[in-house]
């Protein structure tokens, strides 16, 4: 236990002493606020025209058409931006040589492997943490519903978890830290847009397709529904992508 | 302390390490000698449990690389052939980085790593950045994380390499004053840091050990003859020549170029005679001035050089010779 929280403490303070981690929570603030802004000016828009066609019978949802699809862009943006953050956790450490160090210390791989996880999830949640700025002024102003915006956070927490264990997997795989962000990048919006796939086919075989991709099991969570099966999902595909990085740090022994 | 059993290390298209058996026992410092390329970083990552052998055993403190491997690791102080550092951090926190990863508690840290810090000279340097710090410095924080736990045993690969002649120097006595309370093991290319540093020698070549022995029987297997090396002026150098093979137990005298035209001679003893005493008082009772007199070959280059000559080493040299004729041939045309 204390192996891992010495490397994840490592992994999150060496994000903040180089610029990776102002500059992408930079980024997210920036563009997050910017969807923000778009999706609470539309509601204000949509909501003045609602009333003054004088109908009203329906009160607007705040939820509904903001932190919906808020939720849904935060996705999006990182899913461009975690690759970023996994990008150098095993290639940095291969192409140094500072791996050396870290196998031949009295470490078990897991220990490495979770601790660089877990190091990258708190970076991911410190960019994330930004957001709640935005959401706390829709409390301030608003009385949105909190549970369906707790359902989105776990949503994200989730989805970010998976992107950053198939990251990890693939950094450990190259040197090189470009193509261990490039491949991540890729590998990640093909497994985001496998759910088109349903859309235009309904053979068993779509289906299973469509079941892989990560959009698939985030847009409930979003709407505030927590579905066991979709929990199920995420918690395997974390495992996968650690248990496939400890196979890829034990075959540097046996490869090199 | 540590022991090596037939071990060999195969990597997909070559063999690096054939069937090598060593031991070291407590307190010994083993140089570990070979070209490069000879196997010797192999075994070190072998021994330091980064690569499993593909056959043979070997053993750490009686626990195996292979079995236990988290056991040999507490017990090992390791520095790569690049000192693992991570540029972003400070030389202090790094440290501590270290020290947590080897399980020294909490507690003890701080205190730790000061030690290691006054031990090694990098004291002034604590709260540099490590991409600021010189080559020197790196090797020395290096050292610094690899004894940093106090690990009975030590593996150093190529501590002095890339350092300059001051820092070479500072590298070994470092070494040296480890060597009380450790087991040192460490390669190098460069053959009078071993016979500076170390008790026992370990000569590998092409993966194979070819020798094993202490670095004084080392010195003994040369031959019995002495060749010395002498310089004289104040005197014609016929006349000197002359003289010189009168003293009882030369066998040859012969004339060298030296460099200012004083008088130079390399002479060869009989088997088991040291001519040295004799010669000295030859010349000053002539009356000539002695200005040099040194033992040449003696070293151990020599005898590495002898044993490492591997049967491939003619046909490469007949190549480079070959290239550099062509190459000779293209540059007068």
């Amino acid at each position: 236990m204390r192996n891992i929280f010495t490397i994840c403490g490592k992994e999150l303070r060496s994000y903040f002493t180089s610029p990776i981690a102002y500059l992408l929570m930079a980024l997210f603030g920036l563009i997050f606020g910017y969807f923000f802004y778009s999706a609470t000016a539309y509601f204000v828009v949509a909501g003045l025209r609602a009333q003054m066609s004088g109908g009203g019978a329906q009160p607007m949802s705040i939820n509904d058409y903001v932190i919906g699809p808020l939720m849904g862009n935060a996705s999006v943006v990182g899913l461009f931006l975690i690759p970023l953050i996994s990008m150098r956790l095993f290639s940095e450490e291969k192409r140094s040589g500072t791996i050396e160090l870290l196998m031949t210390s009295p470490v078990n791989d897991w220990e490495i492997i979770i601790g660089k996880w877990l190091g990258a999830m708190s970076m991911y949640l410190c960019m994330l943490a930004l957001s709640a700025i935005n959401v706390a002024l829709l409390f301030a102003w608003g009385k949105p519903d909190w549970r369906p915006i707790l359902t989105g956070y776990l949503g994200l927490i989730l989805q970010g978890g998976t992107v950053l264990a198939i990251g990890t997997f693939i950094s450990s795989l190259t040197k090189n830290q470009i193509i261990a962000g490039a491949a991540t990048f890729s590998i990640c919006l093909l497994l985001w847009v496998l759910s088109w796939v349903s859309s235009y086919n309904d053979a068993p075989w779509a289906a299973a397709v469509a079941y892989c991709s990560i959009l698939t099991h985030f847009e409930p969570l979003s709407k505030g529904i927590i579905d066991t099966k979709d929990l199920v999902f995420y918690g395997s595909a974390i495992f996968l992508g650690l248990f496939l990085t400890s196979r890829s740090l034990d075959s540097l022994r046996w490869r090199a | 302390m540590i022991k090596v059993e037939g071990l060999t290390k195969r990597y997909a298209r070559n063999v690096a390490v054939k069937n090598i058996s060593f031991e070291v026992g407590q307190g010994e410092i083993v140089g570990f000698l070979g070209k490069n390329g000879a196997g010797k970083t192999t075994t070190m990552r072998v021994l330091t449990c980064f690569l499993p052998p593909t056959e043979g055993k070997a053993s750490v403190a009686g626990f195996d690389v292979l079995d236990q491997p988290l056991e040999v690791k507490k017990r090992i102080g390791y520095l790569p052939e690049t000192p693992p550092l991570y540029p972003e951090m400070e030389v202090s926190s790094y440290l501590a980085f270290v020290s947590r990863l080897k399980g020294i508690p909490s507690a003890e840290i701080l205190k730790r790593v000061d030690e290691v810090c006054d031990r090694t000279g990098i004291a002034g340097v604590k709260h540099t950045i490590m991409s600021k710090l010189s080559k020197g410095y790196r090797q020395r924080v290096g050292i610094a994380q690899a004894i940093i736990h106090n690990p009975p045993v030590l593996i150093l690969d190529e501590p002095t390499s890339g350092l300059d002649p001051q820092q070479q120097r500072e590298a070994r006595q470092l070494i040296a004053s480890l060597s009380g309370d450790h087991t040192i093991i460490l390669s190098t290319h460069i053959l009078s840091e071993v016979e500076q540093s170390c008790s026992k020698v370990i000569i590998i070549n092409n993966g194979e050990i070819v020798v094993s022995d202490s670095v004084a029987n080392l010195h003994s297997r040369r031959r019995a003859t002495e060749l010395v090396s002498i310089e004289i002026s104040g005197a014609s150098p016929q006349a000197v020549k002359q003289r010189l093979e009168q003293v009882p137990g030369v066998a040859r005298v012969v004339s060298r170029d030296s460099r200012d035209g004083t008088p130079a001679f390399e002479v060869e003893s009989m088997e088991n005679y040291l001519v040295r005493p004799d010669l000295a008082r030859a010349v000053v009772q002539a009356g000539w001035n002695l200005t040099e007199m040194r033992v040449v070959g003696e070293s151990l280059e020599e005898i590495f050089l002898e044993l490492t000559k591997s049967e491939e080493a003619a046909p490469i040299a007949a190549a480079a010779v070959a290239a550099e004729v062509k190459e000779g041939a293209v540059t007068t045309q």
